[in-house]
């Protein structure tokens, strides 16, 4: 019997007839609007329809695919951009004859015309197993493998392609089940894409952001959630951390956001070089954007396709980081249909499986050894957009218990143009001690040191603030002033980074290390002094400050620094020779 | 298609009525309602098999369930679109509201628009001089923003609003004014159209008028009547659009009120959980597209509920807009005009549509260190407040010399005073110039030669 529309809320239509499992994708009413099971009764199928549902009448016919709502996985989705659900907005433009997105739109995820040029390495005659790297071709800044897909175990290869230039619908091996391992692969994108095994991240995601690599540290595989109030500057992070983190590839979904912002991107990226490849950004990146105005349920779906595209190339043994802005909209995608199904709400009306989804979702991150024994990893860096900024809501709340760093962004930091707005109070990662060993193998084994001082710093300042704001700075002992000075430093001269910056924008780990370790070391010295009762105004030398502060940007190679540093040295030689006399 | 009609409405409560029997009935569609003569216009909300919940834009007052004829229009609300609608005033629905009869119409729209494709975005970058200073040196507006005002009741918005309109020019010439009045008082709608045409801009505007008397369901459809109109002189004619919709915290009370009587579960302060997608959809329209001439700019008004910027409105439509301008209580009170609290203001499109081949160099830089100053200032003036004002360092108390300063001659400017980019800047250094020298961290040491020795 042919399913049929019979009841219409919204992105929720239900049909009665068919014969459909959970999860299957489906084309709904004459428009072909694509859709997903998500509740089967009786003869009745609940759908989720992933497009605008205005105009459709009950009576409409429901087709089923046979399939799970799935991903197309293989060459051609590098620099691309994607809607929720896997649709490229390029041929989106095209099909719709204009700039605005029309309705039952059907496109393949993949150029079905580009020639590949395909590296084969096997054979007529050897065997393979799920996971397997079987051919490989260029794209972008990578080599894309094709991997046997899972659920094959065994199977010798009995005929190869010939030709070496492949489009994606070509086969490249037939199996001796008459299988044909192609170009691409299918997957179910609720599912996660399996791995050998998980192992320990002990590797940092350098993002060559002060404010995260020496103070808030995340490893490769690990998970991150910055929350902030509108204006704190979420977006304007996740694109930092999209453009310069070390990563080989950059998923980034615009879930439920602005338009301009994933223009702004697109307009962007090409132009701008990934510092360690040399070449365009836009050549690691791929890019799924269902922003605010789009469907709600493709928004809901984005998320999922992002992370099983990022699960794809970890398999292939990279290093993938996925951003996601903003997870809120998507919990918020997760309320509205689950309003629109009658389930009773749990907290401000988010569905009570709304914890579990947001673990679900983080869980899917690690770093792996994949099944053709590479090692790989998943960074997930999730937004949260807590209503009115106030992080105990549900979204925020939940979020914290399954991410491990945790970038809390601060309203009174952004309003006084404090960037990145990162409270240090606030925040932490819980990667410090895993990265310890790395860090200090890597850049400087006093660098664990140092940051720890300079975080001991930053909350006694903390508590000395407190006082400042009731008693002013001058009742303060000088031992403190000094501490609230040479905070300021690490804050303006340190914490503060210009993403504008030509220069700052992107701040190696070296400078990184002796940025941090001229300040400290200021302290250092300059409490020696203060102990033996030198004038405050003669320690802190308004030049040597200032060029402390501005060293970010002025001081633009390692020797620079090092002048910084020499120029530091020199002047507590000169206290100290003064002070003698 | 022929058009069905139904009589028989089982039931009506709020703005809605319940239909059983319809056959071919479509989501969404437009729906005219008939009670002794009077017609009303409604849509399709919600399908089960044969029974049809319609909601009625004009409500369901004086309505009687037997004598009341539904007849279903096939299609979708929408709007007549012609050239000639410059100058003209409609109601909430698009209907002339003036005496100069109907539009004779070149195309009708759905007024809800599509979702536009990011992919066939341009990203904006355009600097638009408004002539106020504070926003533009440090909200600067970029064609095809959206940047709302958030404002207080009795706050002076639709002053700022028309002065902006008024004001605001790019090198292509003039704004064709779309004005969405969104449940709007008489008074305030006759302030802001009188304006206008003293000014004789009124032939450059079109406006939509939802009063407060006026429908309450008719708000949910008049941002985007308007916005329909705007797209269609933006992207079809090739005008640079700008679109005024006040007040939309009217719109949001719309919605949850309908909201309510659907039966929906709430969300924050009984506001439906689909506030921030709905929002989006009005919010979205704006902006510039590859290959048209034309350009979409939003500058929506709110009134923040008891001032409150966490209040759900305020707060959803700040994760939509690219910024807001927040107007201060504190600022008006003390007689400053415009009255804009600069630090919690933001315009997210700035940065890359100031400075060098923009407005002027030094913008970005100045732009930065009057942030950074000001917010020192307040933190200066609770000091004060408390040890007082002769307990302070020299540099605390230059700190205040600039706070005063800067509120009452560079945030303070006349109704109808004009200022272009160059005076502001110059007028920003003047600023600056009360501050030591080693204090200005954020502009680079040539700008200060070139500018601040200008100005001292």
């Amino acid at each position: 019997m042919e399913a049929k529309v019979v009841k219409i809320n919204g992105p929720v239509v239900i049909a009665e007839g068919g014969n459909f499992v959970m999860n299957e994708m489906v084309r709904v009413g004459n428009l072909k609007l694509i859709g997903e099971v998500i509740g089967l009764d009786e003869n009745l199928a609940t759908i989720q329809v992933y497009e605008e549902t205005s105009g459709m009448k009950v009576g409409e016919p429901v087709e089923g695919t046979g399939n799970l709502l799935s991903v197309v996985l293989g060459p051609g989705m590098i620099g691309n951009i994607y809607d929720g659900i896997q649709r490229p907005l390029e041929s989106v433009e095209k099909l719709s004859g204009g700039p605005f997105i029309q309705k039952g739109i059907e496109t393949f995820p993949l150029d079905t015309h580009k020639r590949w040029n395909v590296e084969f390495l096997l054979d007529v005659g050897d065997v393979v197993n799920e996971g397997q790297i079987y051919a490989q071709v260029r794209e972008g800044a990578i080599v894309h493998k094709l991997m046997v897909p899972y659920g094959i175990k065994n199977k010798k290869i009995v005929e190869k392609m010939e030709k070496p230039e492949l489009t994606v619908k070509d086969y490249v091996y037939i199996l001796e089940d008459g299988t044909k391992l192609g170009m691409y692969q299918t997957w179910p994108v609720r599912i996660p894409r399996p791995v050998k095994k998980r192992l320990p991240e002990s590797i940092p995601l350098i993002t060559g952001q002060r404010v995260i690599d020496t103070f808030f540290p995340i490893a490769k595989g690990g998970t991150a959630a910055i929350p902030g109030g509108f204006g704190t500057g979420k977006t304007m992070l996740q694109h930092q951390l999209a453009k310069w983190a070390d990563a080989d590839i950059i998923v980034y979904i615009g879930c439920g956001e602005r338009g301009n912002e994933m223009t702004e991107v697109l307009t962007e990226f090409p132009e701008l070089q990934d510092p360690r490849t040399g070449k365009p950004l836009m050549e690691r990146t791929i890019l799924i954007a269902n922003t605010s105005n789009m469907p709600v349920s493709a928004r809901e779906a984005s998320i999922y396709t992002g992370i099983t595209i990022a699960e794809y190339f970890r398999d292939m043994g990279y290093n993938v980081a996925i951003m996601a802005d903003s997870t809120s909209r998507w919990a918020e995608a997760l309320r509205e249909l689950s309003g629109r199904l009658e389930e009773i709400p749990a907290e401000e009306g988010y569905p009570a499986y709304l914890a579990s989804r947001i673990a679900q979702f983080y869980e899917r991150a690690g770093y792996a050894e994949t099944l053709s024994g590479e090692r790989g990893s998943v960074t997930v860096i999730g937004a949260v957009s807590p209503p009115g900024g106030d992080f105990s809501e549900p979204v925020t709340t939940h979020t914290k218990r399954f991410v491990r760093c945790f970038w809390a962004l601060d309203r009174d930091l952004a309003y006084s143009r404090h960037y990145p707005a990162i409270n240090w109070n606030t925040s932490y990662s819980g990667f410090i001690q895993d990265l310890r060993a790395w860090y200090s193998e890597n850049v400087d084994e006093k660098f664990p040191k140092y940051r720890d001082k300079a975080m001991s710093i930053l909350e006694e300042d903390g508590k000395l603030q407190s006082i400042i704001n009731i008693m002013g700075e001058d009742v303060l002992p000088d031992s403190q002033k000094l501490v609230v000075r040479v905070a300021r430093m690490i804050k303006v001269g340190i914490l503060q980074q210009n993403a504008y910056s030509s220069v700052d924008s992107y701040c190696p780990l070296k400078k990184q290390f002796l940025m941090l370790k001229t300040v400290i070391d200021f302290y250092e010295r300059a409490k020696e002094f203060v102990e033996k009762k030198v004038a405050m105004s003669v320690i802190l030398r308004e030049d040597i400050v200032s060029k402390i502060m501005r060293m970010k940007e002025e001081a633009k190679t390692e020797e620079d620094i090092m002048e910084v540093y020499k120029l530091v040295q020199e002047h507590f030689k000169s206290v100290e020779e003064k002070y003698k006399e | 298609m022929a058009v069905k009609e139904y009589t028989g409405v089982k039931k009506a409560y709020g703005p809605l009525i319940v239909l059983e029997g319809v056959k071919g009935a479509a989501y969404d569609e437009l729906v005219e309602i008939e009670t002794e003569g009077k017609k009303r216009l409604g849509k399709v909300i919600t399908i089960d098999r044969d029974l049809v919940i319609i909601q009625i834009f004009e409500g369901t007052a004086q309505l009687s369930l037997p004598s009341t004829k539904v007849r279903f229009t096939g299609k979708p609300l929408e709007v007549k679109l012609s050239p000639d609608m410059l100058g003209r005033v409609f109601d909430g629905l698009g209907r002339p509201r003036d005496d100069l009869g109907e539009v004779v119409a070149s195309e009708k729209r759905d007024i809800n628009g599509l979702p536009m494709n990011p992919y066939s975005r341009v990203y904006p970058r355009n600097f638009i001089q408004t002539g106020i200073s504070t926003i533009d040196a440090l909200l600067t507006l970029i064609r095809g923003q959206k940047l709302p005002i958030f404002s207080g009741n009795g706050l002076p918005h639709n002053e700022l609003a028309v002065q902006i309109a008024r004001q605001s020019t790019i090198k292509e010439g003039e704004f064709v004014v779309v004005f969405a009045a969104i449940g709007l008082k008489n008074s305030d709608v006759h302030f802001i159209l009188s304006s206008f045409e003293e000014t004789g801009a009124s032939k450059n505007i079109i406006s939509f008028l939802n009063l407060a008397s006026d429908p309450v369901v008719e708000r949910i459809a008049t941002p985007r009547v308007a916005l329909t109109v705007a797209e269609y002189f933006a992207f079809d004619l090739g005008y640079h659009v700008l679109v005024i919709m006040n007040d939309m915290t009217n719109y949001c009370e719309a919605l949850r009120e309908l909201s309510n009587y659907r039966g929906e579960i709430p969300s924050r302060k009984g506001y439906p959980g689909y506030m921030y997608s709905d929002l989006a959809t009005i919010y979205e329209r704006a902006g510039i597209i590859k290959g048209k001439e034309g350009s979409l700019t939003q500058l929506p008004i709110l009134t923040m509920p008891n001032d409150d910027i966490t209040h759900p409105i305020p707060d959803l439509t700040g994760y939509i807009t690219e910024g807001q301008i927040v107007l201060s209580r504190d600022l008006h009170m003390r007689g400053i005009y415009p009255p804009i609290n600069v630090l919690s203001s933001l315009s997210r499109l700035m940065k890359d549509g100031i400075g060098e081949g923009y407005t002027r160099e030094d913008h970005p830089n100045v732009a930065s260190q009057l942030f950074a100053a000001y917010s020192r200032v307040q933190e200066v003036r609770s000091l004060a407040s408390i040890i007082g004002e002769e307990e302070l360092t020299d540099v605390d108390k230059a700190y205040l010399r600039f706070g005063e300063a800067f509120e009452k001659q560079f945030i303070k400017q006349d109704f109808s005073e004009n200022r272009n980019i160059e005076q502001t800047l110059d007028l920003a250094w003047k600023m600056l110039s009360h501050l030591p020298e080693e204090e200005l961290t954020r502009v680079s040491k040539e700008q200060m030669d070139k500018y601040l020795k200008k100005v001292k």
